[in-house]
Formats: structure tokens, C-alpha cells, sequence
């Protein structure tokens, strides 16, 4: 695909990622269902590899597009995980309210 | 031109059903959200010339991930968000996060507005550039690396799940 | 002309060797030597070896005066171990210490002062262990008792021998070890190991004094090799009185040492009480050699002293005093070996008066006299405590001389050696001394040690009345049993007689005939030629205190008993004094007691460590339990919390890279 000329793409879609790791992190602090506290991590990586896309591009390199690929592997590993975690919880305590796992207190 | 809109419209899609996610009660009906958010950052990597991180944000992120999120939430049968007790912390934390992520985002905002768009030089992020680059020495080692993290990732995930250790 | 040979060298490293394999076989296979009970198979064995050193050691006097004399007319010869041992090529000296400047080969010391040492430990030594053989027949330790002995005479040796102060020390050290193990040998018995322990403690305060000593040593005269010392000593400027240079100081520290080995003032408490220990014990240790060993270091350091007037002041002073102190202590004792002991602290007093006023060699003929009569009397009294079925308290002997004239007669010629009757050993040297205080211009000192000559005498005399004559007033199976002692035990009591008798006139005889043996050792002590010819009514003066002694003795416990009797009453205070013994063990042990033991348990233990360190580290560990409680309820169990502050410190580190 021949690559687009327009300068203010890469600027927007920084600040794109910027509005989505923001939303990401509220989501975070503000939902409290397990999966959708994941969800909303997966949303924060989105943005991130947003913003890696768009520097790759504005820099005119191809490391900004590996990482964006290693970044993929790396959540896919981790939503695995972290659902395989999210069944073992659901299965001792029957709830998955973020609130209710707190036997860590000190 | 026609770039433009396409960007500004599935920039705007993204953020839309962002919103969605963080907003909607019934975790099902974000995670559908999440796929749609998903999608419209796959158009705008083409959109940014490349097309070999859009097709895998598709085929990885939206089709297999997002689908995983789909079978857990299904398999336990989570209808609607627990209203429960009172979030511990309350509205206290709720607030200082929002804070927190304010200060961040206008920070960020603020670097980035300060800098000028030059050009965008041209490159080629086509497949065959990225295999030339992620089987070169440089990445190599790491390219490997993270097929063992994804075995790591298989067996922990199997064993997790288990009824019976 | 006549040169060392390798052959030289070997033989002062093989005297000192031999007890100590004497030992070592003893005491690996000491039980196997032994066929039964009764078998002196270990015994014989012991008593070999000092006689074989003996042997040796008398080569090495003949060789040490067939080679030519060196400077001064001091004959000396060193031996160091090197290796390869033989071979004259080069050889590499094995040292004992070798640390910055200080190197300490292990090299021994052959000259006259250390030969006569040599000969009187083994000579007298082979005797008391062919004693023991008797004397310890029918003991069950016996073979521990053999291996103890040899030791304590390769101790002996060492420190006579040594080359230089840390060997010597080696020695010190290692004859305490020997004496605290022999006096405490009967270890069953309470009174023996206390009395091992308070001499070994004693001994160690004084060794305090040594070490002390020796680095100071070091430190004025940069070496502590015998030879260099005393060549560098000599050339030491000389410290008047009361000025505290530091030949002054290092001389009164070593000095310190001298009295806790040979039981002065302050440090002579331990001698009275290490009578607990077997006779043949006594007669070694603590009459002829491990004693003599203070007397020994004096003298060996002589040039040192020499260069410090308050030294030598209080040498003689303390010497003078302690002479007295013990013989009046000695008129009032019951028991038959604490008269001895108390007698050998005053005759180790006399010592040190002769080395105080500058007659070191008179010191050390004095050292040699003492050693034959004084073995020969503790030993005559172990025949005595033997015919008297173990008794030692004299009001319960009496009337013995018919009984075991042997005993007797021999015990009579060494009374009348120590008191100093004309023609016996002990008249020479004392005589010496007296003559020697007198000459040097210490005029109350000479009076007081004429005074203490008559005591010497007095309770000497009183000691074979009471136990030789009269009638006998111990109980009646005792009387029945009284029997001469094994030819084993008067064997070496009639050498040792004799010897108290000629060895006054050693080997040497000069021009005028008198006494040479100072002149043979005087050499050693680079000093001039002590010329003792004083008026010749000192020697009528010292013969008449002697016979005087003798005299009121005789009268007042076998011809005139009822004057004891009236003298008692007004001398009633003073005896008492006497019999406390000037309450220095009441001194001492208050001192312990109170300020030691309950000092350390009320303040050390209970306030410092109890309260104070164990509180400071108990301390530590509530305060950090403490913090502890308050830092806890950060962690609240809620992973948005955690997330929260994780956010939190991202931001602010964002920050701080985005605006610093």
C-alpha cells in the first residue's frame, strides 16, 4: 500500500492512543468485573501499540512495527493466562467481583 | 483526502465504542465493543502504510483473543456486572484515579502539542519487509523467545484451569 | 684449636628433647608400658630420660668451656634449628615468629649462667624422679604423674635454654601449665585442685607483668634475642631513682612476673597451699627449679636492671621483705612442708637481695646451694610423712631419730646447710649475700637479712626438734608402724646430703680460695667483677646468727619449754600476725569476692548485659515490630488499590522526566 503523505496522521494518531490508554485506565480503577478490568488492559495495550505504529512511521524505521508485533504475542499470552486465572478464581469463590479477593491484607 | 476522512471517522469509531467498553454494565456487551474498537485500529495501522500489523491486529487481537474473552464470559455465564457492597474506597479512589489519568493525559497532551508534523518519510512495511527485519539477527533471538513464552503461556493456562490440580 | 661442630649444635636441642619424648611416649602409651598395678615400668622410664639429659647436659658444660672464650672471657655457644639440619651449606633458619621487624628463630642458648641452670634441673631432677619411683609406688596416676614430670622438665629446660625472651616465655608459661597440674594431681580432693587453681591464677597475674615487660623490652632495645639484649642493655643510659625511663619500667614489669613465678610479695600466696601436692612435687617445683625460674630472669636480664636504679632498689627491697615476712610466718606453721614452703619463699628472698644489690652471680650460687639442701629436706620430709603413715602436722610426730636415722641424719645435714653453719653449702652463699648487701652500702637490708639468717635458723631448728626429738605424741598405731623408707627414696637423700655439703666448694677453686662459681657465671651478666671482700667480722657475725637461731630453737622447745610458755602471752599479737600469714589471702580473697565476682554479676551481668545489651538488641526488634504495625495497612488486600498507587508513582515519574 503506498504510504499515505499526509503529515498530520502520525500526530493525530498519537494523540488517538493517548485518548485510548486514557480510556483504558480508567476502566481499570472504575469497573469491577474481573474480565472487564482485562478487557480494558487489552485496551490499554491497543493504544500503545497505536502510538508505536505511528512513531515507526514518522521515524520512516521498522523496529516501532516489530515491537508492535511482539506486543501482540505478549497480550495474547497473557489474556490466556489471565482468563485460565479468572476460571480458577470463579471456581473457589463463585463471584468475580474484584472487591471480594482481598485475603492478601496485611 | 478520502485518507482523511477515513481516519478522522474510525478514529472517532474507536474512541466511541472505547467508551462502550469502559461504560456498558453487561460484560458482554463490552467485549463487543472491545472487538469493534479493535477493528477500527486495524483500518487506521493501514491506514498508516501498515498493513502487515493491521491484518495480524485482526486475525490475533479481534479473531482469537476477543473470542477467548468470549468463551470465558459465556462459560461463566456472567450475565450483569455485580453491583454487590460498597467498592471499597468508594468514590475516593474512583476520583483520584480519574485525577491521576487527567494529570497524565494533559502532560502527554501538552508534549505533544507542542511538536510540529514534518514530513513523514516513506517506507515499505509490507510482509516481506517485516520477515526481512524480524528474521534478521537483530530480532531473531527474540522471535524465538516468544514461541517459548507462548508454550509457557499454553501450559500455564491449561493448568490453571483445571478442576483438579 | 678447637671449633663447634654440628655435633654442638645437636646437643642442647637433644637435652631439651628427650623429657619431652619422655612425655609423649607416657602419655600416649604411658597404660601399656604398665604390666600390672605395681609395675614402674613407666617410672624407670621417666627417670631415664632426665638422666640421659643429665648425661648430655654435662657433655655440653665440658664442651662449652673447651671452646675458646668470646669477648669478655664469656664462654657462649647458640644453637638454631634450621633446615636442611645438617650441612653447612645454606641453611634456612625456621623461625618461631617472624612478623614485621621482630624475627624470633628457635635458637637456644649455651653459656655458663644456662649450664648451671641445666645441670641443677636434671642433677636434682633424676634424683627426685628416682624418689618418686618409691614414693609413688603404690599410687594409681602413677604413670600420669611420670608424664607430668618429664614435661614439666622439658618446660624447664626450655625456659633455662631459650635463646631469647618468647622462647623463654614458652617455657614460663609451660611450667605453670606443669605446676598447676601436679599440685592439683590428687584431683579428687578439693583442697588440691583450688590450690592448683590459685596457682595457676597467681601466676598469671604476674605473667601479665612478663608479657607487658617484653614489649616494652622491645620497644627500648629493639630485640628480645638473650644475647643482643644484654650486649644492648649494657650500653642503655642509666636511669637514676624514682626516674621512670623505659628500662625502669620495662625492668619493673618483668620484675612483676619474676615474683608471681617465685612466690614474692605481692604474689606469694600460692606457694604455702601448692603443698597439696605430692612431696617429690614440692621438692622439683617448688624448691629447685620452676621457682628459681623469677630468679633466673633477673638475673639473665641483668644489664637491664643495671641500667635502673628504682629497679634494682625495689628488687632488693621486696626481696629483703619477703625474706623476713616468710620466716617469721615459717616460727608459727604446724605442718611439716608449709615450714618448707614458707622457708623457700624466704630463701628466694635471700636471692633476690643478692640480685637487687648487683651480686648476680651470688644470686644464682645461692639459686644452686638452695637447690641441693632444699630438694634434699622436702624430700627428707616425704620419708618422714611416709614413716608417720601420711601425718603432717609436727605436734603430732616426735622422737623419730632413733626411729629413721637415715631420714635423720640426712634431714640434719640440710638444716644445717639452710641455716648456714660453716662448712656446709648454704653458709658460702648466704654468707655471699649478706656480704654483698653490706658492701654495696644497703646497710638495713643487711641487718634485716642477718635478722632473718637467725630465723632462718630458729624455725628451722624447731622444725627437727619438734619432729626428730623428744617423745612421740601422735596416736598409738602410727607409733607402731613408724619404718624406714625404700632404698629408692634415701638413695637420692644421701647424694642430695652430700652435695649440700660439698657443693659449696665447686669444682673451680680460685687464687684465695674462696667460692668461684660467681666468677664462672659472672661473665654473663657483662657487668665488673663484684668484689664482695668486706671486713671479715661479717662472716663471724653471719656464723654467730646461725648458731644463735640453733641455740634459742634447742632451748626453747627441748631444754626450757616453760620460757615458751611466758614468751607466748605478751608475743601473742604478733603470733597471730604470723599465723594469718599478714592476712594477704584475706586481702585477696575479699578483693575477689566482693569486687570481682560481685561486681561483674551485679553490674556486668545484670546491668550491662542482661538490661543494657540484650535491651538494645530486644530493643531493635520491637521498634522495628513497632514501625512495623503502623507501615501494615497500606497493604489492603484490594488489587485496585494496588493499582492505584502503581498509577500514581508512574505519573509522578512521568512527570518528573518530562519537566526536570
Amino acid at each position: 500500500m503506498p504510504a499515505m503523505s499526509h503529515p498530520a496522521f502520525v500526530h493525530h494518531a498519537v494523540l488517538l492512543s493517548l485518548v485510548l490508554f486514557a480510556l483504558g485506565t480508567l476502566g481499570v480503577f472504575l469497573r469491577r468485573n474481573v474480565i472487564t478490568v482485562l478487557m480494558c488492559i487489552e485496551l490499554m495495550l491497543n493504544g500503545v501499540n497505536l502510538a508505536f505504529a505511528a512513531f515507526s512511521r514518522a521515524a520512516g524505521t521498522l523496529d516501532g512495527q516489530v515491537l508492535v508485533f511482539f506486543v501482540l504475542v505478549v497480550a495474547a499470552a497473557e489474556a490466556a493466562v489471565g482468563l485460565g486465572i479468572v476460571i480458577a478464581l470463579h471456581r473457589h469463590r463463585d463471584t468475580l467481583d474484584l472487591d471480594a479477593f482481598h485475603l492478601m491484607k496485611g | 483526502m478520502m485518507d482523511a476522512v477515513l481516519f478522522y471517522l474510525f478514529a472517532a469509531l474507536a474512541v466511541g465504542s472505547a467508551l462502550v467498553v469502559i461504560g456498558q454494565k453487561n460484560p458482554m456487551y463490552s467485549a463487543f465493543a472491545l472487538i469493534v474498537t479493535l477493528c477500527s485500529v486495524s483500518v487506521i495501522f493501514a491506514l498508516l502504510g501498515s498493513p502487515f500489523i493491521a491484518v495480524l491486529q485482526v486475525i490475533v487481537y479481534a479473531g482469537a483473543i476477543m473470542v477467548l474473552f468470549l468463551f470465558v464470559l459465556m462459560l461463566l455465564n456472567v450475565r450483569r456486572e455485580e453491583e454487590g457492597a460498597r467498592p471499597q474506597g468508594g468514590r475516593v479512589l474512583q476520583v483520584v484515579a480519574l485525577a491521576l489519568v487527567a494529570l497524565l493525559g494533559a502532560q502527554a497532551a501538552v508534549v505533544l502539542l507542542q511538536v510540529e508534523p514534518g514530513p513523514a518519510p516513506s517506507f515499505d512495511a509490507s510482509t516481506r519487509a517485516m520477515a526481512a527485519v524480524l528474521f534478521s539477527p537483530r530480532y531473531l533471538y527474540v522471535f524465538e523467545a516468544t514461541s517459548i513464552l507462548i508454550l509457557a503461556a499454553l501450559v500455564g493456562a491449561v493448568v490453571l484451569a483445571k478442576k483438579e490440580l | 684449636m678447637i671449633e663447634a661442630t654440628p655435633l654442638d649444635g645437636a646437643l642442647p636441642f637433644a637435652i631439651l628433647l628427650l623429657p619431652l619424648a619422655g612425655f609423649v611416649v607416657l602419655a600416649l602409651f604411658g597404660e601399656w608400658i604398665r604390666r600390672d598395678k605395681e609395675d614402674s615400668g613407666a617410672a624407670w622410664l621417666a627417670c631415664g630420660t632426665v638422666l640421659a639429659a643429665f648425661v648430655l647436659a654435662v657433655w655440653a658444660a665440658r664442651r662449652l668451656f673447651a671452646l675458646p672464650a668470646g669477648p669478655g672471657g664469656l664462654h657462649l655457644f647458640t644453637s638454631t634449628l634450621s633446615w636442611p639440619p645438617l650441612g653447612a651449606e645454606a641453611r634456612e633458619t625456621i623461625d618461631f615468629i617472624s612478623v614485621g621487624s621482630l624475627r624470633v628463630p628457635f635458637k637456644l642458648l649455651v653459656d655458663p649462667l644456662s649450664c648451671v641452670m641445666t645441670l641443677v634441673v636434671t642433677g636434682v631432677g633424676s634424683l627426685i624422679h628416682l624418689y618418686s619411683v618409691g614414693y609413688m609406688a603404690h599410687d594409681e596416676g602413677k604413670v600420669r604423674f611420670f608424664s607430668y614430670l618429664n614435661l614439666f622438665t622439658f618446660f624447664m629446660l626450655l625456659l633455662v635454654l631459650g635463646g631469647s625472651l618468647p622462647l623463654l616465655f614458652v617455657g614460663w608459661e609451660g611450667v605453670g601449665l606443669c605446676s598447676y597440674l601436679l599440685i592439683g594431681f590428687w584431683y579428687r580432693k578439693d583442697s588440691a585442685s583450688a590450690a592448683g587453681l590459685k596457682a595457676f591464677v597467681v601466676n598469671r597475674v604476674g605473667d601479665v607483668g612478663l608479657i607487658l615487660g617484653m614489649i616494652f623490652v622491645f620497644h627500648a632495645l629493639g630485640t628480645l634475642d638473650l644475647v643482643d639484649l644484654a650486649d644492648n642493655a649494657s650500653a642503655l643510659a642509666r636511669e637514676r631513682l624514682w626516674q621512670f625511663g623505659p628500662a625502669t619500667v620495662a625492668a619493673l614489669l618483668l620484675f612483676l612476673g619474676a615474683t608471681g613465678k617465685s612466690a614474692q610479695i605481692p604474689l606469694h600466696v600460692w606457694l604455702p597451699d601448692a603443698m597439696e601436692g605430692p612431696t617429690p612435687v614440692s621438692a622439683l617445683i617448688h624448691a629447685a627449679t620452676m621457682v628459681t625460674a623469677g630468679v633466673y630472669l633477673v638475673a639473665r636480664l641483668g644489664p637491664l636492671f643495671q641500667a635502673s636504679a628504682t629497679a634494682m632498689l625495689v628488687v632488693a627491697v621486696v626481696g629483703t621483705a619477703t625474706a623476713l615476712m616468710a620466716g617469721t610466718i615459717a616460727v608459727v606453721q604446724t605442718d611439716i612442708k608449709r615450714v618448707l614452703a614458707y622457708s623457700t619463699i624466704s630463701q628466694l628472698g635471700f636471692m633476690f637481695l643478692a640480685a637487687g644489690v648487683g651480686a648476680f652471680g651470688v644470686a644464682i650460687f645461692h639459686l644452686y646451694t638452695h637447690a641441693f639442701f632444699k630438694a634434699l629436706l622436702f624430700l627428707g620430709a616425704g620419708s618422714v610423712i611416709h614413716a608417720v603413715s601420711g601425718e603432717q602436722d609436727m605436734r603430732q610426730m616426735g622422737g623419730l631419730r632413733a626411729k629413721i636415722p637415715w631420714t635423720f641424719w640426712t634431714f640434719l645435714a640440710g638444716t644445717l646447710a639452710i641455716s648456714g653453719i660453716p662448712g656446709f653449702s648454704g653458709f658460702f652463699s648466704k654468707d655471699e649475700i649478706l656480704a654483698s648487701a653490706f658492701t654495696s652500702g644497703h646497710t638495713l637490708l643487711y641487718w634485716v637479712g642477718l635478722f632473718t639468717a637467725l630465723l632462718t635458723a630458729a624455725y628451722m631448728g624447731r622444725l627437727v626438734i619438734l619432729t626428730f626429738f623428744g617423745g612421740f605424741r601422735g596416736p598409738h598405731e602410727v607409733e607402731h608402724h613408724l619404718h624406714e623408707s625404700p632404698w629408692s627414696m634415701l638413695g637420692p637423700l644421701v647424694v642430695l646430703a652430700v652435695g649440700s655439703v660439698v657443693a659449696g666448694y665447686p669444682l673451680f677453686r680460685g687464687p684465695h680460695g674462696r667460692v668461684q662459681l660467681p666468677a664462672v657465671v659472672q661473665p654473663a651478666f657483662r657487668s665488673a667483677e663484684h668484689e664482695a671482700a668486706g671486713p671479715g667480722w661479717l662472716m663471724v657475725l653471719a656464723i654467730v646468727s646461725a648458731a644463735l637461731g640453733l641455740l634459742i630453737a634447742w632451748s626453747l622447745y627441748l631444754s626450757w619449754p616453760e620460757l615458751r610458755a611466758r614468751l607466748r602471752a605478751p608475743l601473742r599479737p604478733l603470733l597471730r600476725l604470723f599465723a594469718a600469714k599478714y592476712h594477704f589471702d584475706d586481702l585477696y580473697d575479699a578483693f575477689v569476692r566482693r569486687v570481682v565476682v560481685e561486681g561483674s554479676e551485679r553490674v556486668l551481668w545484670r546491668r550491662v548485659d542482661a538490661r543494657g545489651l540484650d535491651g538494645a538488641v530486644n530493643g531493635a526488634a520491637r521498634l522495628t515490630a513497632w514501625i512495623s504495625g503502623y507501615l501494615r495497612p497500606i497493604q489492603t488486600g484490594f488489587v485496585r488499590h494496588y493499582a492505584l498507587v502503581l498509577l500514581a508513582g508512574a505519573v509522578a515519574v512521568i512527570s518528573f522526566l518530562l519537566w526536570s
